[in-house]
């Protein structure tokens, strides 16, 4: 057993993992590993909730908002790229595609945001799957460059189709959401669409962790481990890749909704190649595959310009350095690769629940 | 070479199957059957086209002559894709491991029960009834399987963290998964131990007693000769001789292919 469990220690991360839940299906699954999981999530949703009240400072929370959306889409890119292994450089394009859906269906149809909402998602999720089709046949870095392609495409579509978008000037006039017909409108405050950020964080979080522990889930894994054993499996890679990018998408055309009833306002220059290259960078910060993961790279990456403010014009230098430095000690992510750490929480599980295996 | 008799039983049927890379045949109009029950080794030196043809079954390689046929139902593997291939019943395992190595041990049996599994999307998300039916009787299933190979007790091990011989092993239990009507080994012994190898043996037996039909390719003469019911040689993609084992170890023509001719080149 002492044995054991050094060879196991050896590619472990040192610190025990305990904020992430994995539920584990089988008859192993350890309860005390899961309440004390369960406790920590609580506490960590009624802190985020308490925020607003606590600090009255908009500023602030305007932050946290921003930090909520890009948690969205780093959240919805790690199912791209970190569980089914599939490096996509374009993501900002579905985000645009579901900022400018919204933006469309309200200012034309008159379309509420909580419907908006959803036609957002889908129709980023289909525009995703369109995105995956000539990604289909290609592999690593080719899969790159297609994505790269098909994000700019979009952009400088946006950016020229004057007479739909606006062309660079983009869409204005785009309502902020509201409830019942005369009600409550969440206008340019930032609390309500903390509320809304944080619940459809939530949601996300739910649905992902629920996919992360099915049968597709385990697809995606084993595709992104090994394509061609995965396929002997009797995995369809086709229809693994499909989901991996319609299910990014769904949650980018959220979060795109969600940006541009926040802005009232959206312009092609919102959705640069640098927007791909900064969620993409907070899903690798975080660790590539794990949620939890993805989730703080956001929240690190989205205020640690903020923070920075202080230092003035050196600010992007030295959030360039801190990400050198960090890639540096641990160069798969703060919360390290998924695998190494579920390794190291099933030995915990084991040890905590005294199951005899 | 005797003309090859086709019988009706047949689970596999391979007929004049070529395949080429460029101007390589690896695999040259090979033609061979294997019956229902039956352990069958497909033997040959190194670079005779055994692992080409394996690929060609399982739909890696698409062959440019020849057919193959599967089951009763005469299905064509080679117009499937690998993943149909599977759901058709048949399985496989790979010379050099290919297990996914950051998943845990029953994962990888769990993933190789994939074409048995129905739940997508709607079913992880709302986790209706029958998903949750299906996704316990999968992990019993897999407990299973880990446990006739002796690996339950690494269940939750990442998979790369085994030992070579429990991860040749798994990567039994993980094609065994998919309930294959055949099964594919390909050098399943290879840098085993004689212990492991003897072993290897017995759990071959044992899974053919199951019902699982096994084709298997193997270098070891040692490990073919006394398991299989049937064996084919090839030679640089072609076949050169098959039969019983007994007859083949006489076989001038099998000697030849691994020993040589004994002749020393003597035009100095």
């Amino acid at each position: 057993m002492r044995k054991n469990r050094e060879d196991t220690r050896r590619g472990a991360p040192l610190w025990a993992p305990d904020l992430i839940r994995r539920r584990r299906p089988g008859r192993h699954r350890g309860p005390p590993l899961q309440l004390k999981n369960g406790i920590y999530c609580g506490f960590i949703i009624l802190a985020a909730f308490l925020i607003p009240l606590v600090d009255r400072n908009a500023y602030h929370i305007d932050v946290l908002v921003t930090a909520g959306i890009f948690m969205m889409l780093a959240l919805g890119l790690n199912v791209i790229v970190g569980s089914a292994g599939i490096l996509n450089l374009g993501y900002a394009a579905l985000f645009a595609i579901g900022s400018y859906t919204y933006a469309l269906a309200n200012i034309h149809l008159h379309i509420p945001f909580w419907v908006g909402l959803w036609i957002s998602a889908f129709s980023a999720a289909f525009f995703g799957m369109i995105l995956a089709f000539p990604a289909l046949r290609l592999s690593g870095d080719y899969i790159a460059m297609v994505t790269l392609g098909t994000g700019e495409i979009v952009r400088i579509v946006l950016n020229n189709l004057d007479p739909i978008t606006g062309g660079p000037n983009g869409l204005l006039g785009i309502d902020h959401p509201a409830f019942g017909i005369a009600g409550y409108n969440f206008g340019v405050r930032s609390e309500p669409y903390y509320y809304l950020v944080l619940g459809l964080v939530i949601l996300i979080v739910v649905v992902l962790k629920r996919i992360e522990s099915s049968r597709l889930g385990r697809a995606w894994l084993a595709l992104r481990e090994d394509e061609l054993a995965a396929s002997c499996m009797g995995i369809n890679p086709v229809w693994a890749k499909l989901s991996a990018f319609g299910i990014g998408g769904f949650i980018a055309g959220i979060a795109g909704a969600v940006f541009a009833s926040k802005q009232g306002t959206v312009s092609p220059d919102s959705f640069d190649f640098v927007v791909s290259v900064m969620v993409l960078a907070m899903v690798v910060l975080g660790g590539l595959g794990n949620i939890a993961g993805a989730m703080l790279g956001a929240l690190v990456l989205s205020l640690l310009p903020e923070l920075l403010r202080g230092f003035d014009l050196y600010r992007m230098l030295l959030f360039g350095f801190a990400m050198i430095v960090m890639m540096l000690f641990r160069p798969q992510g703060i919360l390290g690769e998924i695998h190494y750490q579920e390794e190291f929480e099933n030995k915990l599980l084991k040890r905590e629940s005294g199951a005899k295996l | 070479m005797k003309p090859n008799t086709l019988s009706q039983s047949s689970l596999l049927r391979v007929e004049n199957v070529t395949k080429r890379f460029g101007g390589v045949t690896a695999v040259g109009n090979v033609t061979f059957s294997v019956e229902l029950g039956q352990i069958v080794g497909l033997i040959g030196p190194n670079g005779a086209g055994k692992t080409t043809l394996f690929n060609c079954v399982t739909g890696l390689g698409l062959p440019e002559e020849g057919n193959i046929y599967f089951g009763d139902s005469e299905t064509l593997l080679n117009r499937l894709d690998p993943d149909q291939i599977v759901a058709a019943g048949v399985a496989r395992t790979f010379q050099t491991i290919r297990l996914f190595k950051h998943m845990s041990v029953l994962e990888n049996v769990m993933v190789g029960a994939h074409s048995k599994t129905r739940s997508g999307i709607l079913g992880a998300l709302l986790r209706p009834r029958w998903v949750l039916v299906e996704e316990k009787k999968l992990v019993s299933r897999a407990h299973q399987l880990l446990h006739f190979f002796g690996l339950d007790h690494k269940s939750y091990e990442i998979a790369r963290n085994l030992s070579y011989g429990h991860q040749r092993k798994l990567e039994i239990a993980r094609a065994l998964a998919s309930q294959p009507k055949l099964l594919l080994l390909d050098e399943p012994a290879a840098g085993m131990n004689p212990k492991e190898k003897e072993e290897l043996l017995d759990l071959i037996r044992t899974i053919r007693k199951s019902g699982v039909t096994i084709l298997l390719i193997e270098h070891d003469m040692k490990v073919i000769m006394p398991i299989s019911d049937h064996v084919v040689v090839l030679d640089y993609g072609k076949k050169i001789a098959e039969g019983k084992p007994k007859d083949i170890q006489r076989n001038p023509e099998v000697i030849e292919a691994y020993l040589g001719t004994g002749t020393y080149p003597s035009h100095a």
